[in-house]
């Protein structure tokens, strides 16, 4: 990423310059009116709507993912599709082969995307930039073609695909199948959220950060940039490989064709709307990247990705970092205006 | 001059507006209207099949032009899923339980509708008329909101096999698929016919879409003495298949899968003059075929085509087949007398005889039963002299099985 992100206000000095410690009680109350604006919809929206948010808070995550690697580490990938697959893939196999239930596919799915991340973060090492995001692209291409293979296709279905049924809600809840699906993302999102943000918020983040604005620096300061990067990888592949167990369990189907290279545009589009380097543009990035196509549809069928062109790119030029840039400017306007 | 305040501004109050909606009895019905749902990929890979959900837009409105049917203006929602499954779901679902469609008509892609298809069968939605040639979309038994429309690829697949016994009968068989759902189902065409003689009759191989050519399952079937050979192929391996079949010298009775019998994209890179003699089938009217030039049904679909699309390319068989599947649309929506009921559509839709839509060959007509889920079962062969696909011989229809 270039040098200008060095200049990120909350990335560059947000570590230093944290402002006095907010009090324990207002930590709290945001906590709570967080909660209850994410459990809001279960009573306000019909099960359609519920779903989309389902799937976006899902595109949310793998956002996230992606975040890691790419803002927080300055490391482009191109290829994250590849692990939204994976994940959604060792979910649906364990669920339609295994009969194994929906939340214990997640530890697997998790791990082993991790392992696949951690194995790509080695060729990232000695390839920077535009070569990463090449190699990380071609990795997008291959993997709906691996998902056909004969040698596998009794486990992936082939092109068939696997089908597998959404977890039911626990006997003792009134909640219909898609309210439970919903809170079962929020709870799997809102676990990863946090965690995220901590970890950006440790001492590993910061080396992460400093790793990508000055690794030399970083490297002089005693840093281990490869084993950074690598579990950086890691973490980021596991993180966008829940989400894509999240997804199949939503779709309730798998097909290699659910995964192409639009994936990984899209999530890397959902990342740079939401905006680099931000755990919270995250989630705007995936609203975006599931509401935006449909209302471009809905201005014209006749060519949506132009319309979806345009709104990106007024996007780009009315918020140049992201919602998460419109966000922090708000912020310090309030803060200005007492 | 808007300023990036004003625009946003203008944006939040444009989200804020206030969504309709209402429940009803009678799903996507009222008096003056009928609510039908539809996906096409009118972005991403598939985008060229978009064209047929751009006919079906200009086609409902010559219908409603002209009064609707019993007395109701059709509503024809149309939406991009991308060609990609999970967009798929978002759609339908975003038709069935927001836009309350009546039913689903004409939704493309084998993966895309396979995606769908255990959802719509729970929720009771007919789900009928696909784009796609998969043969799974004729299971009343286990998915009765479901139904086809073309010849399925298993279809066209039993009437090669019908046609190479009655041509050769006796004679080593070679039939070289794609290991997907595509291939497979030309496999099980071919053992409906010859049954219990298939694996004595049979030499099959098979290649993946991943690999770089398929000499080697060529030549593995000419040693073994074929002199029937049946390509189920898409177009690069098939153009190789013609190719490697020319060069090695052999000249079996060739068949090929209408799915690849484009000559700009198979048959001319492949070499005109290697693939004369290879026998192909058809259903639907070549719109350049000079001998439906004056066809009444060809003729009709020219008057749409002129007033409602005139920027429309009339090369493009997707027009002909989006007007033939319309029309019989029409035609089971004309005998539901009224009642758009989810369940009397699918009554009337398992009871179509006899009818002949205006874009397809003359005798070939739509048949169903609430056993028979394959409207269309018939089709006509084709041969390759060098330059054109001639057709040739009666109507074949495929197995009963």
């Amino acid at each position: 990423m270039s040098a200008s992100k060095g200049l990120h206000p909350e990335a560059a000095i947000g570590p230093i310059a944290v402002p006095a410690a907010t009090p324990a009680w207002r930590r709290g109350l945001y906590l709570l009116v967080g909660i209850a604006v994410a459990l809001a919809p279960l009573v306000l929206l019909e099960s359609f709507h519920l779903f989309q948010l389902t799937m976006a808070v899902i595109m949310a995550l793998a956002v996230l993912g992606l975040n890691i690697v790419c803002g927080y580490n300055g490391q482009i990938s191109l290829g994250h599709g590849a692990f939204f697959a994976v994940g959604a893939y060792a979910t649906a196999i364990l669920m339609s082969h295994f009969d194994w239930s929906f939340w214990a596919t997640l530890p697997v799915s998790a791990v082993v995307c991790g392992v696949i991340g951690y194995g790509i973060g080695f060729p990232a090492l000695r390839l920077a930039g535009h070569y990463l995001a090449l190699t990380t692209f071609s990795l997008a291409v291959a993997v709906p073609q691996i998902l056909k293979h004969k040698s596998i296709e009794d486990w992936t279905g082939g092109v068939q695909g696997l089908f597998l049924v959404k977890p039911d809600p626990p006997a003792g809840l009134p909640l219909s199948p898609d309210q439970w699906m919903y809170v079962v993302t929020l709870i799997v999102a809102g676990a990863c959220f946090l965690l995220a943000w901590n970890l950006i918020r440790s001492r590993i983040g910061r080396a992460l950060i400093a790793t990508r604005d000055n690794p030399t620096a970083a490297e002089a300061m005693g840093m281990d940039i490869a084993s950074l990067k690598t579990r950086a990888f890691a973490v980021s592949a596991m993180i966008t490989g829940i989400a894509g167990s999240l997804s199949a369990v939503a779709i309730e189907f798998v097909a290699p064709d659910s995964f192409s290279i639009f994936v990984s545009i899209t999530l890397f589009v959902g990342m740079v709307v939401g905006g680099v380097a931000s755990i919270l543009g995250s989630l705007f990035g995936g609203l975006f990247v599931l509401f935006v196509p449909n209302i471009a549809e809905a201005i014209s069928k006749a060519a949506p990705g132009v319309i979806y062109g345009v709104i990106l790119i007024l996007f780009l030029f009315l918020l140049p970092d992201g919602f998460a840039g419109l966000l922090r400017r708000i912020g310090q306007r309030l803060r200005i205006r007492p | 001059m808007p300023t990036r305040r004003h625009i946003l501004a203008a944006g939040i109050a444009g989200l804020a507006a206030p969504r309709l909606a209402r429940a009803e009895d009678l799903p996507g019905v009222t008096a003056t209207e009928l609510r039908i749902g539809n996906t096409m990929p009118y972005s991403g890979p598939a985008s060229a099949y978009g064209v047929i959900g751009r006919s079906h837009q200009h086609f409902f409105r010559m219908v409603n032009d002209q009064g609707g049917i019993a007395g109701r203006k059709i509503n024809f929602i149309t939406y991009d899923d991308n060609y990609s499954p999970p967009k798929t779901v978002e759609q339908v679902r975003r038709l069935v339980e927001q836009d309350k469609v009546a039913f689903l008509f004409n939704t493309l892609g084998t993966p895309t509708n396979s995606a769908i298809h255990r959802y719509v069968n729970q929720r009771k939605v007919p789900h009928i008329f696909l784009s796609t040639g998969a043969d799974k979309w004729g299971n009343p038994q286990e998915y009765p909101w479901t139904i086809g429309w073309q010849p399925s690829y298993r279809t066209e697949a039993q009437i090669y096999a019908k046609h190479m016994l009655e041509q050769k009968p006796g004679a080593k068989v070679a039939l070289l698929y794609q290991n997907d759902d595509f291939g497979k189902d030309y496999l099980n065409g071919m053992k409906d016919v010859f049954g219990a003689k298939f694996d004595s009759a049979v030499r099959t191989a098979s290649y993946e879409v991943t690999d770089p050519t398929i000499d080697s399952q060529i030549v593995s079937l000419q040693s073994a003495g074929a002199e029937v050979l049946m390509t189920a192929a898409t177009p690069k391996f098939a153009a190789q298949t013609i190719k490697k079949v020319s060069d090695i010298g052999w000249k079996p009775l060739h068949y090929l899968t209408n799915v690849s019998i484009s000559v700009g994209s198979v048959m001319e890179p492949a070499g005109p003059e290697r693939g004369i003699g290879i026998i192909t089938s058809s259903y639907l009217k070549d719109q350049t075929d000079p001998a439906w030039a004056n066809d009444a049904g060809m003729n009709e679909w020219r008057g749409f085509m002129a007033k409602y699309i005139p920027d429309g390319d009339l090369k493009d068989g997707n027009y002909t087949f989006a007007y033939g599947i319309a029309r019989n649309l029409v035609f089971m929506l004309e005998q539901c007398k009224g009642d758009f009921s989810r369940a009397n559509i699918m009554q009337q839709v398992a009871n179509m005889h006899g009818f002949q839509p205006p874009t397809v060959i003359p005798g070939i007509t739509v048949n169903t039963s609430p056993t028979n889920f394959h409207p269309i079962r018939q089709m006509q062969l084709a041969r390759w002299t060098g330059s054109t696909w001639e057709r040739f011989g009666g109507l074949i229809e495929g197995a009963n099985v």
